[in-house]
């Protein structure tokens, strides 16, 4: 207990003095993640867009499907990409096998689910009289579908938020495409696995407790987004 | 002849209700001169919504054709149905207002147009009664303001066939004049009107034309005096408490 509680107090000096470690993993968790979700982002919320305007068979099928893929093991997609980018794989020729945009590209398709069936949800929810309305003020097919996405754009935005909460604390993706090569790849959470099973007990909690503090802050955001 | 401003043919139209499938326009046909004002009348669920939102090229129909200004809209390409629909505005029967300020809602058509004219804005505002309300979160504003402000957003686009959907029902008196007044000045503009309305007075007064809608059907066209001088359409379903 004694020696629980000796690591807790060094871990938290170890945040407050800024430790070059601390500091350079939790940058490059958040540069990568955050890199990920934006990537996914640009994809999930046209892509969602697309989904909930067009009728078409199977519509009900597919965004079943797709919330299915919400709680998809890490572990799961890090074997997919690992197979799609592996040097025999068909990505293979991109070299992104072990290296950071090899986790942004698995952490993209990680978190792609979660952001194109929230961003469905969201724009189902927004009046179909605003797309009436819209195009009887003489909008476009576009203007009507970028009015519609910024009439949704706190659920939109909580939909991007929490596919960022997921690609920050998912460890599969990471671990498996990343490698955890320290200084290159090394993130919070595969960081938090490694130095526990080493024994370095202090560095883990340290980095636990970032990642908890940054999942607050995600959090915080979402309640403020939605308004509550 | 001169070729009639709009020109409704044979329309049907039939939607889905749970299973089964019913008629809500069964072969309208109709044609409306360029500066008309047109009265829709009927009780609730005879079609006028459904009429107004054909005429607007929200919805397409199930049957027949509409011409508007001499191009025919069935089976017009999105491109030819776009330079048409904004020729139009429409003001429904519930507005919604876009999220964000007073402001942003009524310069909305203009927008979406590529231009933002702040003058217009302004007018347009004053002829709704509603100067200086720019500034306002469009969330906030009352039902009948709501109402004045949808019509604004139409009004500010200048069009030259305006579709109202009972303009006035969520308005005071008072309001309702103004509103009343509105419509009159575009008809000495040359702006062709079509409005669906419950109140008789407001056609009397402001109607060239009334068209009677009964179950999907326009059962009786004419000038307001004539369709209110006919015992069968007011026994069938208007003479109530408008007083006529
Ligand atoms: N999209 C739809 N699907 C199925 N039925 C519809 C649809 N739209 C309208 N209807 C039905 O068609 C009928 C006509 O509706 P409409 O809204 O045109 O009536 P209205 O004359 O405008 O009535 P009110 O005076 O109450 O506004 C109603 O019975 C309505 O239930
Ligand atoms: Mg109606």
């Amino acid at each position: 207990m004694q020696e629980i509680w000796g690591g807790f107090v060094r871990a938290i000096d170890l945040i407050i003095t800024l430790n070059a470690q601390v500091v350079e993993i939790t940058t490059r968790s958040l540069y990568i993640s955050l890199s990920s979700a934006f990537l996914a982002a640009v994809i999930c919320v046209p892509l969602g867009g697309l989904i909930e305007f067009h009728s078409f068979r199977g519509k009900k099928i597919l965004v079943n499907l797709i919330q299915t893929l919400y709680s998809l093991p890490t572990v799961t997609v890090g074997l997919i990409v690992f197979l799609l980018i592996s040097r025999s794989g068909p990505l293979g020729s991109l070299g992104l096998l072990f290296s950071p945009w090899g986790m942004v590209f698995g952490q993209a398709i990680l978190v792609s689910p979660i952001m194109i069936g929230l961003t469905v949800t969201a724009l189902a929810a927004v009046s179909p009289q605003i797309k009436d309305t819209a195009r009887s003020l003489g909008a476009t097919e576009i203007q009507i579908i970028v009015t519609v996405i910024n009439e949704a754009r706190q659920a939109v935005m909580a939909a991007v938020l929490l596919g960022f909460g997921r690609a920050l604390s998912e460890v599969g993706v990471a671990m498996m495409i990343g490698g955890n090569i320290r200084g290159y790849t090394r993130v919070l959470t595969t960081s938090i696995a490694l130095e526990t099973s080493m024994g370095n007990l202090e560095l883990s909690m340290a980095l636990g407790m970032i990642l908890i503090s940054i999942s607050l802050v995600i959090n915080l955001l979402l309640n403020r987004v939605q308004g509550r | 002849m001169r070729m009639a401003f709009l020109e409704i043919t044979d329309l049907r139209k039939t939607a889905r209700q749970g299973q089964s499938l019913v008629d809500i326009l069964k072969g309208i046909n109709l044609t409306v001169q360029r500066g008309e004002v047109l009265a829709l009348i009927g009780p609730t669920g005879s079609g006028k919504t459904t009429l107004l939102r054909q005429i607007g090229l929200l919805d397409g129909p199930t049957g027949g054709r509409i011409i508007f200004d001499g191009v025919s809209m069935a089976g017009a390409g999105e491109r030819a149905l776009l330079q048409a629909r904004r020729r139009m505005a429409m003001v429904f029967q519930k507005p919604v207002m876009f999220r964000g300020s007073v402001q942003g809602n009524v310069s909305f058509g203009l927008k979406v147009r590529g231009r933002n004219d702040g003058e217009r804005v302004r007018s347009a505002l004053h002829a709704v009664g509603l100067s200086g309300y720019e500034e306002r979160d469009a969330a906030t504003l009352s039902g009948g303001e709501m109402q004045r402000i949808a019509l604004a957003r139409a009004l500010v686009l200048q069009p030259e066939l305006l579709l109202l959907d009972e303009p006035t029902a969520n308005l005071d008196p008072k309001s309702a004049k103004s509103i009343d007044g509105i419509i009159q000045s575009l008809a000495s503009e040359n702006i062709t009107v079509i409005m669906a309305t419950h109140n008789m007075q407001q056609c009397r007064k402001l109607a060239d034309r009334v068209a009677v809608l009964l179950g999907g059907r326009l059962v009786k066209l004419g000038r307001p005096d004539e369709v209110f001088g006919d015992r069968e359409v007011c026994d069938q379903m208007l003479c109530s408490s408008d007083g006529i």
